[in-house]
């Protein structure tokens, strides 16, 4: 049993991800809160290349082999699974993404170790891991401990400074070889997505809709008043998943991750996925029928009221100050 | 080709979230209950292979509030059977679910088991994964797309990263597969359609030991406290309309 935090380390063509060094700036903190020390754990080939931008670890883990080549949940957690057991860190924390949801739960059922997910902030008082995780689409935070006072943590993205774990460094690099094999999942390509017409990292405006546009001729509405402001629509991902705007203009975990002056959303709930997307935004209008809608919280200014009377207002307000 | 669907009920978002006494549960008077919307692409995702490949779809869902509506509306979307699993007194937590899954599933053939990404009831992880483990077989979660190779053996999958790049992959049967959108939007279901079948239609049990839960304690339930709470514009949608044109045109956004 140890003190120590274990970090699991999420790369892709021999680049660390952001949310490695989220993770690693929380886990140093943690570790000396609680006595123990960080180590992180890179799963693949030659990646102990990595070590010197994972300075904010005490240890680096290389795991080395075929079967950790490329990333597989059977592969990763079967590599995982001694690891964690032997070393028994007070916490192992993985990202909440397509990556750590399966490696997350693997470990938790190999190992019997309870698994917080979704988890916004974590605390350790008199060596007891305490986490709230976010909750019914942001609309309640939920405080919960481990019944066995330690446990594996998925933590949503953004929830913690990538600067406190951004430092250059030459942490102390184990190399091993990796156990198991990737049983059952082979991993065959990557396929980039198509790029659109309209590229909306770079647009200064950005007229966002969301499920309460209700149907595909309604984002017209939005269109209107993109053009009016001399913007772009992006969306949600539901409006995505429906085929009424293309891949290339969802915002969110899954989509794009935006940084305009203005971000407009119109009938977005604003989902923890979705805001993982556009919370960089410098100034945020939120328009929702709904006053408890979680994006009020990461809106600077909130209009509570109908889209369908409301857009069609500021467009022609819009116009006539133009 | 036997295709098994995990669906379950979740709260409703859009109701207001009360939380009882000691802050620790929601006051479940206040909730209604809706179909996890994952759950609901994992059932389409699934009556296209039953297309595809002939076979069947059976649905399971953990017993507790509303279950009933639940899986006669995944009767009437086109399900060949549904089985209600366990009896719970309050929503079990995703460590629970997949326990009495994996018992459930002793009996129960799958070639391959779809269920939603996540829901917005999860806690302790999520039940695709935990299923997937305690049964042993391969899981792969943040899945969009599906296509079952020549003699079910294995299926080509999507798995979504950020930014909408894809990893394929080729993964054994039987797996359980984590859906995240389906090839096309669930179908609809009328409400007619759902209550003929209850008269006519029956559904299955498997009685399970509830099982031990995840091995989470919680400590407290509240709504978010928000920092940077926005500051809300009143007045009716010209009123509306101008005070954000004054706004806009402050941050030098639009010509005053
Ligand atoms: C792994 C994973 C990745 C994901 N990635 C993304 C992603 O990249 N981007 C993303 O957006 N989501 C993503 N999601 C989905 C996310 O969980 C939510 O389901 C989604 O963001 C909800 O979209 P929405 O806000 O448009 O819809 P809803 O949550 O249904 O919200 C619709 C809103 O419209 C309001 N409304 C309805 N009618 C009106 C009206 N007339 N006027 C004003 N308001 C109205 C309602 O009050 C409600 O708040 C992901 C989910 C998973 C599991």
């Amino acid at each position: 049993m140890s003190n120590d935090i274990f970090v699991l380390i999420e790369h892709r063509d021999g680049k660390v991800s952001e949310n490695a060094y989220e993770l690693l700036g929380k886990a140093r903190s943690l570790a000396a809160a609680a006595g123990g020390s960080v180590t992180a754990l890179v799963l693949g080939q030659g990646v102990g290349n990595m070590a010197s931008s994972l300075g904010a670890a005490n240890k680096v883990l290389a795991v080395e082999g075929d079967s950790v080549a490329q990333f597989t949940p059977t592969g990763y957690v079967n590599a995982l699974t001694p690891i964690v057991e032997t070393g028994n860190p007070l916490l192992t924390l993985v990202p909440n993404t397509a990556v750590g949801i399966d490696v997350a739960a693997g470990l938790s059922a190999a190992l019997k170790l309870p698994l917080a997910s979704y988890a916004i902030g974590i605390e350790i008082a008199d060596g007891l891991p305490s986490i709230v995780c976010q909750t019914l689409g942001g609309k309640i935070n939920t405080e919960v401990g481990f019944t066995v006072g330690r446990g594996i943590v998925a933590v949503n993205g953004g929830a913690f400074a990538a600067d406190d774990g951004r430092i250059e460094g030459q942490p102390l690099v184990e190399t091993l070889s990796a156990s198991g094999d990737a049983a059952g999942v082979v991993f065959k390509r990557f396929i980039e997505p198509e790029s659109g017409d309209v590229d909306i990292t770079k647009e200064d405006i950005l007229i966002s809709v969301g499920r309460g546009i209700e149907e595909k001729d309604n984002i017209e509405l939005a269109e209107e008043l993109a053009e009016a402001m001399g913007g772009a629509v992006c969306a949600s991902r539901p409006v995505v998943d429906a085929g009424w705007l293309p891949k290339s203009r969802q915002v969110g975990k899954s989509g794009q991750t935006v940084k305009p002056k203005l971000y407009v959303a119109v009938g977005i709930s604003g989902a923890p996925e979705h805001l993982e997307g556009m919370r960089d935004a410098e100034l945020v209008i939120a328009i929702n029928s709904d006053a408890s809608a979680p994006i009020f919280g990461a809106a600077h200014y909130g209009v509570v009221g109908d889209l369908f009377d409301i857009l069609p207002a500021l467009t022609e307000k819009i116009g006539e100050a133009g | 080709m036997n295709i098994v669907v995990l669906v379950k009920q979740v709260p409703d978002l859009a109701e207001e979230f009360e939380v009882n006494s000691d802050g620790t549960e929601l006051d479940e008077d206040c909730l209604s209950w809706v179909l996890n919307e994952f759950d609901d692409h994992a059932l389409e995702e699934a009556l296209h292979l039953k297309e595809e490949t002939g076979g069947s779809v059976t649905v399971l869902a953990p017993g507790f509030e509303g279950v009933e509506d639940v899986l006669f509306t995944c009767l009437a979307k086109g399900a060949s059977k549904v089985v209600k699993v366990g009896d719970f007194d309050v929503s079990p937590d995703s460590h629970s679910i997949a326990a009495v899954m994996a018992k459930a599933l002793g009996e129960i053939a799958h070639d391959v088991v779809l269920t939603g990404v996540q829901s917005v009831a999860d806690l302790d992880g999520q039940v695709g994964p935990l299923l997937g483990a305690n049964l042993g077989i391969p899981h792969v979660s943040v899945v969009t797309h599906v296509s079952i190779n020549s003699a079910a053996k294995t299926a080509t999958i999507n798995q979504e990263y950020a930014g909408g790049v894809l990893g394929e992959f080729e993964v054994s049967l039987p797996a359980v597969l984590g859906i995240q959108a389906a090839r096309e939007l669930p179908r609809y279901a009328p409400v007619s359609r759902v209550r003929q079948l209850m008269k006519t239609e029956t559904i299955d049990e498997v009685a399970c030991d509830v099982g031990m839960g995840g091995g989470l304690v919680v400590k407290k339930m509240s709504p978010p406290e928000v920092v940077g709470h926005a500051e809300m514009i009143e007045g009716d949608e010209d009123e509306v309309s101008e005070k954000i044109v004054a706004i806009l045109g402050d941050a030098g956004l639009i010509n005053k």
